[in-house]
């Protein structure tokens, strides 16, 4: 019995060795084994291309799409006309976003500080974030028509409910040790919001606008597709419509560009306001 | 009640025939009356559920008890008054806000921004008092579990209260800090002439900080025992050794035992 038991731990000191190539891969800049991935999913792609009798219709190789790519680039940056329909975009996303974090926080302080609705209004709000929200492009269409409203609405309607939830989680969320403080200092709701709540919700704050941001540039795309007429979206569209898919994988590779953008954004706020939540 | 109030003048809290029942129907505290003079440190001692934090809660003017009174400097004590200032078992700096923020904080909220930053250099003060001067602009989690507990010691203090409520303030630091911690804390107490009141699980550490010790039993929670402490004064290192320290230990630890005992038989 004690011999058996003692085998596995011998199996284990004698497996040591081989740490060694872990630590190759510890050795490594950060960025290095991303690179690497990337590398051999597009090497993978281009071989399948090549030797597996895909037509360049149906699959563009890496070679083309990165052909399109420099071209693109050309373009936005020569200015006119697919400059313009980026800076659309961008609108439609920044006011989207701006028009969903200033509404979003409102209520979700409003329902997150009352007992109503946190138990009343609160679990609309998670269903409504539930529900497949994209489905809703058409009726913003319907009902602010083809221009810019309807779209940057449907990218502040996408992401909206994602910021009300954390917010009213982070808000409604405070430490009982530090309430109790602030109350044996006889603070005033008002400081204990600004001084301490206000603080404590950020974090949580954070989570839901790191999901908000992406959702706000799905919606504002998805809106594009269907509400025709101006924006990258539309170019996606148009150019899936000529087959040239080619042009439709540079275009995607520029709006991956701007949601990672705007990603990174928020993520390097969230690290300079909350920089003192760390786990001890 | 003139005669009686001139005659609590020199108490920072009387309390006369207190007992709570909580709106659960537990019977919390019974029958309390106790006097704690100016400038005197009391400790209060027992086993959980003996009521020691619902007094030092009624003491606080957190929560009203259902019977009795409380006096404090001579009046009727009516919600938290301003001469009192808490200590916790955790230390509960923000973590947002730098140690000398942190320290500030009792002042911001009570005068408002502009005159707490009039008082930094109080402040400073204190951290050097405690010795984490050069930590002031610091954040919380750079801070171990002693010196976050000097933190907070500094924050307890820079409204400069007159009577401290310390709610297992060491609970959660290891023995030697805590003992070390222990003697800094009563010199601070001696120095500012502050009246103290401890609740703590540690008889050691009641005895070591207290002028009596009051020891409480559970079901319902009641003032079995007060044990008067004439250690002489100033304590340290060397109280610990002292036989009359040792004995005092011992008076206490029987008088919780024989209350443990009187509870466990009704």
């Amino acid at each position: 019995m004690v011999l058996t038991r003692s085998q596995p731990t011998q199996a284990r000191t004698r497996r040591r060795p081989t740490e060694g190539r872990r630590g190759l891969l510890a050795r490594m800049p950060s960025w290095a084994p991303v690179l690497i991935s990337i590398a051999v999913f597009l090497a993978a792609w281009q071989l399948l291309v090549t030797f597996g009798g895909i037509s360049q219709l149906v699959l563009p190789s890496p070679l083309s799409v990165a052909e399109q790519v420099v071209i693109v680039t050309q373009q936005l940056f020569v200015g006119g006309f697919l400059a313009g329909q980026l800076w659309i975009t961008v609108q439609e996303i920044l006011l989207g976003f701006v028009l969903a974090v200033v509404v979003g926080v409102i209520v979700g302080i409003v329902v997150g500080l009352t007992s109503f609705g946190r138990r009343g209004i609160m679990p609309l709000f998670v269903l409504l974030d539930a529900t497949p929200k994209i489905a809703f492009a058409p009726v913003f269409i319907a009902w602010f028509g083809f221009g810019i409203a309807s779209k940057f609405l449907m990218a502040a309607f996408m992401s909206i409910f994602p910021i009300i939830v954390s917010t009213a989680q982070g808000v409604a969320a405070v430490e009982p040790d530090e309430l109790k403080l602030f109350q044996s200092m006889k603070a005033s709701r008002w400081d204990i919001f600004w001084k301490l709540r206000v603080h404590r919700a950020l974090p949580y704050l954070f989570t839901g606008l790191k999901i908000a941001v992406v959702a706000c540039l799905t919606g504002a795309v998805a809106a594009e597709f269907i509400g025709g007429g101006i924006g990258f979206g539309e170019q996606v569209r148009v150019a899936a419509a000529r087959i040239a898919l080619d042009r439709v994988f540079a275009l995607i590779f520029f709006l991956s560009l701007l949601g990672l953008a705007l990603f990174m954004s928020v993520a390097w706020l969230e690290k300079r306001l909350t920089f003192w939540n760390v786990r001890s | 009640m003139t005669t009686a109030s001139t005659v609590v003048n020199d108490a920072a809290y009387s309390v006369t025939d207190v007992r709570h029942t909580y709106g659960t129907g537990t019977h919390a505290l019974q029958d309390v009356s106790i006097e704690l003079p100016r400038g005197s440190v009391t400790s209060l001692i027992g086993p959980s559920g003996c009521g020691k934090s619902t007094l030092l809660n009624i003491l606080s003017g957190l929560l009203r008890p259902s019977e009795g009174h409380v006096e404090i400097f001579g009046r009727e004590l009516d919600g938290p008054p301003v001469e009192v200032s808490h200590m916790f078992q955790k230390a509960t700096l923000l973590p947002w806000r730098t140690v000398l923020e942190n320290v500030l904080l009792p002042l911001e909220l009570r005068d408002g921004k502009k005159a707490a930053r009039k008082q930094k250099s109080k402040a400073r003060e204190l951290l050097k008092m405690v010795g984490i001067a050069d930590f002031e602009a610091g954040y919380p989690h750079q801070l171990s579990g002693g010196m976050a507990q000097r933190a907070a010691i500094c924050r307890m203090l820079v409204t400069e209260p007159q009577i401290l409520l310390l709610d297992e303030p060491f609970g959660a630091l290891d023995e030697l800090t805590r003992e070390r911690m222990d003697t800094e804390l009563l010199r601070i107490v001696r120095d500012t002439g502050a009246t103290a009141v401890l609740v703590t699980h540690s008889i050691p550490e009641s005895v070591f900080l207290s002028d009596v010790v009051y020891a409480m039993s559970a079901r319902p929670g009641r003032i079995t025992r007060a044990i008067e402490v004439d250690l002489p004064h100033p304590r340290g290192e060397h109280t610990l050794a002292d036989p009359r320290y040792l004995e005092l230990i011992n008076t206490v630890r029987q008088a919780l035992d024989e209350g443990y005992r009187r509870g466990a038989h009704t």
